[in-house]
This record gives C-alpha cells, structure tokens and sequence, in this order.
C-alpha cells in the first residue's frame, strides 16, 4: 500500500467493564475494518465486550499548553469549592 | 477409497497447505493490522489441521501421529485440493483463495459438528467458529479491493478469475464421507455471488475445472512448499522438538 490507511483511536468496554477505556490505536481503511482490527488486537475476539472506534481526526484534544487556563484556574478563588458545609453525622455516604 | 479416514485426511491437508501459505505473509502484510489478521488465520487453520491429522493418524491405526503425516508424505500422498497450494501471489489473489477456501470451509465444517461421528462432530464444531471469521475477514477485503480503485478492482477480478476454476474440486460428489461436499455447493455459490455483486465483481464463466489434489495429483507448487516445510525433519528424521 503506498499510503498508510487512517489511524483510529480505540476504546473497549471490558466484559465487566462499566465504561469504554481507551486501549490504544490502529490503522485500518474504514470504520467496519478497524473494529475487525480491534478485536484481533484488543479484545482476542473475547465475546461480551463492546468496541468503539474513532477516526483519530475526529478527536479534538485540549492542549497541554493551556492546562493551566484548563485545569488549574481556580486555586486561589476558595469561595468555589465546596467546602464550607457542615455535613450531619446521620448522612454517611456524601 | 472413501472412507473416514481418507474423508480426514484430506480436510486435514487442506488446512495445513492453507496455514503454511498464510505463514508466508508474516511480516510481509501490506499493514501490521493485516500481519496479525493473516498469522490469526493461519493458527486457525493449523490449529484445525492438527486436531484433524492427529485423528486421521488414529482411524489409520499404523502410528502415525500428526508430524508423522505432516513431515513424513510426498507430494503424491498429500490430498488437500489444489486450491490451497496455490502461490500467494499478490495480496488480491491470497484474499480470494481465503474467499473460496472460508465459503467452503463454513458449511462443511457446520455440517460436520452435525454427524454421526463424535471427534469429527467436536472438530467441526470448534472450526466453524474460525471458519465463520475468515470468511468474514476475506469477504471484506474482496468488497474493499473490489470496490475501492480501479487499480484494486482490476487486481481483485483478475484474482477472482485466475483462482476461480479451483473451487469446482472442492465440491466432488463424494456420497459415502461423512459430509458430502456436493451437497454444499449451493450454500457455497450463495455466499459467493452475494459477496462478488457487492464487490462489483464477476463471477467467471470458465468450463474448466483443474483437479487431482484429493488424488494426489498436484500443481508443480507442492513440492516446493513440502520441501520448505519438511526440510528438516527429513534432515533429522525421530528427533524431538
């Protein structure tokens, strides 16, 4: 092949698994082919597990270079964390 | 000369010749993904030729276990249809051999999880699973290839035709086995036709229809692969690995 097919991103829900996971990535020309790929790969065609799969283009990530402006904006404003409630002893799982 | 073990032998043979082929594209697969896809599949089909030589070896009853048939044959005693001794030749043509062989393979193992005999019915039952994803596997690349470029579509109908006049040994009237292949044969041009239309792909009309293997008559290809394959067990013949 002179081009490599597109990368996709893949995430797979564990047989137990409450939530797809991102496992990893891998190239495949569409969509019905990468989930084949996918389950070689990821999964060993385990039955029960569920697969998503994504066109790498289609992700849009924040950037590592605004993780402050993303992440860490309000340390120095304490009025916007929860903090100031007294909890009564009879709630025990707040 | 149709009996069980004749009937195993030779759904044994085919898919050692199959797994051997597939063995030779590690690493050389157009992508890693497809590397992986093709060794899977050629584990399966060693895996089943195993399972089958070994019982083959016990209905013959003069100690031969699966190495023995494997390592120990000439190309006249082998009985895989020349189908699977085919050259890989590009990637078009491995993909429509896998076609053939999986659309075949499919209703002939299921039928088989089906029959009287219990180690045939467990083997079947077992291989049908993997057949069912090969011929999922090589369905979708005859519809991507058939249908992609112009280049790919050309390549993949010229497979079709060059592999094309294989298939008609698969499907030898054979009444007294344990699954007669003949009565497969509808199954098998259904699931062809379906896949081929989607691929925009033709279905050759040739009337000639090569045949020999399940007798021992081979293409020149079979020699060359036994020869790969057994250089040395011959080399240190009762050695043990």
């Amino acid at each position: 092949m002179s081009e490599p097919s597109p990368l996709w991103e893949v995430f797979v829900r564990a047989r137990r698994g409450l939530s797809h996971t991102h496992v990893g990535s891998l190239h495949a020309p569409d969509a019905e082919l990468a989930l084949r790929n996918a389950r070689d790969l990821y999964t060993r065609r385990q039955e029960g597990v569920s697969i998503w799969v994504v066109p790498a283009s289609a992700i849009t990530a924040s950037s590592p270079d605004e993780k402050d402006a993303f992440f860490d904006p309000a340390a120095d404003k304490v009025y916007r964390h929860p903090t100031f409630y007294q909890v009564p002893d009879g709630v025990a799982h707040l | 000369m149709t009996g069980p073990f004749d009937f195993t032998l030779r759904l044994g043979d085919d898919a050692l010749i199959a797994a051997q082929r597939l063995g030779e594209w590690t690493s050389s697969a157009p992508e890693m993904e497809e590397d992986i896809a093709l060794a899977n599949i050629a584990l399966d089909q060693l895996g089943a030729a195993r399972l089958l030589l070994t019982y083959a070896g016990e209905l013959e009853g003069a100690g031969r276990d699966e190495d023995a048939l494997a390592f120990r044959r000439e190309d006249r005693e082998f009985r895989n249809c020349l189908l699977v001794e085919l050259p890989n030749g590009d990637f078009a043509v491995t993909m429509a051999k896998l076609f053939f062989l999986s659309a075949y393979q499919l209703p002939l193992y299921t039928a088989l999880a089906g029959c009287a005999d219990e180690r045939l019915a467990a083997i079947g039952a077992k291989a049908r699973k993997e057949s069912a994803y090969h011929l999922d596997h090589s369905s979708l690349w005859v519809k991507r290839l058939g249908d992609g470029t112009e280049e790919s579509h050309r390549r993949m109908q010229d497979a079709v035709d060059q592999v094309w006049p294989y298939v008609h040994e698969l499907f030898t009237p054979d009444p007294a086995a344990p699954v007669d292949a003949a009565t497969l044969r509808a199954e098998f041009d259904a699931t062809v036709d379906a896949v081929l239309t989607e691929a925009t792909l033709t279905r050759p009309e040739t009337s000639w229809a090569p045949a020999g293997g399940r007798d021992g008559l081979h293409t020149e290809h079979l020699s060359y692969l036994l020869a790969e394959m057994q250089v040395l067990h011959r080399a240190h013949p009762g050695a043990n690995w």
